[in-house]
């Protein structure tokens, strides 16, 4: 090859660059003389220019979030699933591909932008790509109790795939929910930040498209053999509580939502809330988890032990648990009766010693750590302690 | 963005699912694809309930007849591209049909020649109209139906400014891999664009255009770095 037909074939390799306006000022002025004294090259470069064009098109019109879920009912309504998803896997695909659907709008310097994560212990600040390690790392709890292979990287000098036994002999549907733990602070956390740190770091230098695919792919994963274990039994230990799988499903959905949210704040893209049905379920989890963290609460603060379990404290004098009447509003409404006192207290009973109204998304926003329980809209009638207690408790259900 | 188990593999994976009626490959079907399926149907239709209805309505046809998707013909995102876009032209049609049965009444009582004629020359235009809608819809699907890499090098260097060599480096490729991603996924718009032009069930003037050179422009599938090099054995000046 002569030097003549090298510089041809450099300049020609730039015309899909030149077309798309994206060469240097130096290397598109020397292409374009080139081009006038080149016919092929000319040629080529109208041809790619005029293609170019066409991507300038407005962008199209946004998908309504509820989208989804409109078509899917309407295809299996029209041919129900032989293999369908447990309704504790479905707001866990509908929030993921809410998420998804967010992601896949960012551009490069919107994956650069910094998201806060507030949760009872602090904030942690994080990029779109190292919140979706943060989600994998402990969705990745629930793969493992599935059978399916841990997305984190096993910690340097440990042996793969340490915390919990897969394939624990599922427990009977009709036996009670293995009582959650809710420390107040730092250590249960630690095994779900090392295991967030070691996905980060393996993901530092993946651009972002791989991250938001390989987390995608694994959301997937995860409904498609939920749907292969209808009954959800199988308890998961996420290090802060053991919930059984169908639980732990609705947690995770929540906990997706929640950070999807985090992240549209941090890019300044609306996000809508979960279904009204959806909601509902991550309200009930929510209702169940509470005990746990009213016995956390008072193991932290011992002012709000005002159960009659001890000396001295608490309005009322009959034997037994206290309980308190929750009245959630909005679509996904409905009422619960929350035990106010540890089982020490005897079996719940008696008339509820307060009422509370809450909207059901609020609830589930200061659950995530993400409302001030002192400036949140309560309805409350009866004992105020008692209200206050259960506010003060719901956002220890949260976590780094 | 990147769809990277969108292969042939996937396809037919996936297809097989949906046969088996798998709910969560409905799912992952829709999540896949109904940005292209409704961004089509909102582009040709142009509002938004009419594009969620098509979207309904193809994503309906695709799990109540999966066997209808033949992989020897090409990939799934493509046959429903190729679904969307007809489904949505058809209603685009009727709509305009209905449109204009009104002036067609009108023009055949009243005495006004104007009416008259503009009554017969209406479907024309209308179809006119049509056809310029779908070319650009059509456009849009076509860049969604780029390969994932070439699609990206393009879409981060055309919507965020960026040089080649920026894009490189985001992309962590190299430079001349850039160049022949953007040359290369250029060529294949232009001529599936081309192509569309002269498809027979978008009716033209019989004589406009000449059937475009598809041989020049094989479809590399994933592996892009190939790219480019078809032009080796073109002589210099």
């Amino acid at each position: 090859m002569t030097t003549t037909d090298d510089r041809h074939d450099a300049l020609r390799s730039l015309l899909g660059a030149w077309a798309l306006g994206a060469c240097p000022p130096h290397e598109a002025a020397e292409l374009e003389q080139h081009l006038r004294a080149c016919p092929e090259c000319a040629e080529e470069a109208a041809r790619l220019r005029e293609a170019a064009g066409w991507l300038a098109l407005d962008e199209p019109l946004d998908q309504p979030g509820s989208l989804r879920q409109q078509v899917l009912d309407w295809c299996l309504t029209r041919r129900p699933a032989e293999l369908p998803v447990p309704a504790w896997g479905l707001p866990f695909a509908a929030e993921t591909a809410k998420l998804d659907a967010l992601l896949r709008d960012l551009g490069p310097q919107e994956w650069q932008e910094v998201a806060e994560l507030p949760w009872h212990g602090g904030t942690e600040h994080l990029r779109p790509a190292e919140v979706l390690g943060h989600l994998t790392a402990v969705d990745g709890l629930l793969a493992l109790a599935l059978g399916l292979p841990d997305p984190v990287p096993a910690a340097p000098g440990s042996p793969p795939a340490p915390a919990p036994e897969p394939r624990v002999p599922p427990q009977d549907a009709a036996g009670p929910s293995p009582a959650p733990r809710v420390p107040p602070q730092g250590g249960p956390y630690a095994g779900i930040a090392a295991r967030t740190a070691r996905l980060v770091a393996e993901q530092a230098g993946q651009p972002p498209g791989a991250v938001r695919a390989r987390w995608r792919r694994h959301a997937h994963d995860l409904v498609r053999s939920a749907a292969l274990a209808p009954r959800g039994n199988t308890p998961v230990d996420l290090g802060f509580a053991v919930l059984p799988l169908r639980d732990a499903f609705v947690d995770r959905a929540l906990e997706c939502y929640v950070h999807g949210e985090d992240v549209a704040r941090a890019v300044a893209y609306p996000y809508d809330p979960p279904a009204a049905q959806h909601l509902r379920q991550m309200v009930d989890l929510t209702v169940r988890l509470l005990p746990g963290a009213l016995a956390g609460l008072r193991a932290a603060r011992p002012e709000h032990a005002g159960a009659p379990g001890v000396p001295g404290a608490g309005p009322a004098e009959e034997p037994g648990g206290r309980r308190l009447r929750l009245l959630v509003d909005g679509p996904a409404a409905g009422e619960w009766l929350v035990p106010l006192d540890g089982p020490e207290a005897g079996p719940p009973g008696g008339e509820p010693v307060a009422t509370m109204v809450l909207d059901a998304l609020e609830l589930c926003q200061l659950a995530a750590a993400h409302r001030d329980p002192d400036r949140l809209p309560v309805g409350a009638h009866g004992d105020r302690a008692a209200v206050r207690e259960v506010l003060h408790a719901l956002p220890l259900l949260s976590r780094p | 963005m990147a769809a990277p188990d969108e292969t042939p593999r996937w396809d037919e994976r996936l297809q097989r699912r949906l046969a088996r009626g798998e709910e969560t490959a409905l799912g992952e079907l829709y999540d896949q694809l109904s940005p292209m399926v409704h961004g089509l149907a909102g582009r040709v239709l142009g509002d938004q309930a009419a594009a969620a209805r098509l979207t309904r309505e193809v994503f309906a046809r695709v799990w109540e007849r999966p066997e209808d998707f033949d992989p020897a013909q090409g990939s799934l995102r493509s046959w429903l591209g190729a679904l969307t876009h007809r489904l949505a032209v058809e209603r685009l049609r009727a709509r305009r049909a209905a449109d204009l049965v009104p002036t067609r009444a009108a023009g055949g009582t009243a005495d006004d020649p104007a009416a008259a004629e503009a009554a017969t020359e209406a479907p024309e235009s209308a179809e006119a109209e049509i056809r310029a809608v779908a070319a650009a819809a059509r456009a849009q699907y076509v860049v969604e139906s780029l390969p994932a890499p070439l699609r990206e090098t393009i879409t981060v260097t055309y919507y965020d400014g960026r040089t080649y060599q920026e894009t490189a480096r985001l992309l962590g490729i190299s430079e001349q891999a850039a160049k022949q991603r953007m040359r290369l996924g250029l060529a294949l718009l232009a001529t599936e664009l081309a192509e569309d032009a002269t498809r027979p069930d978008r009716p033209r003037d019989p004589d406009t255009g000449q059937h475009p050179d598809t041989e020049r422009h094989p479809d590399t599938g994933q592996d892009t770095d190939c790219g480019g090099r078809r032009h080796e054995g073109d002589g210099g000046t």
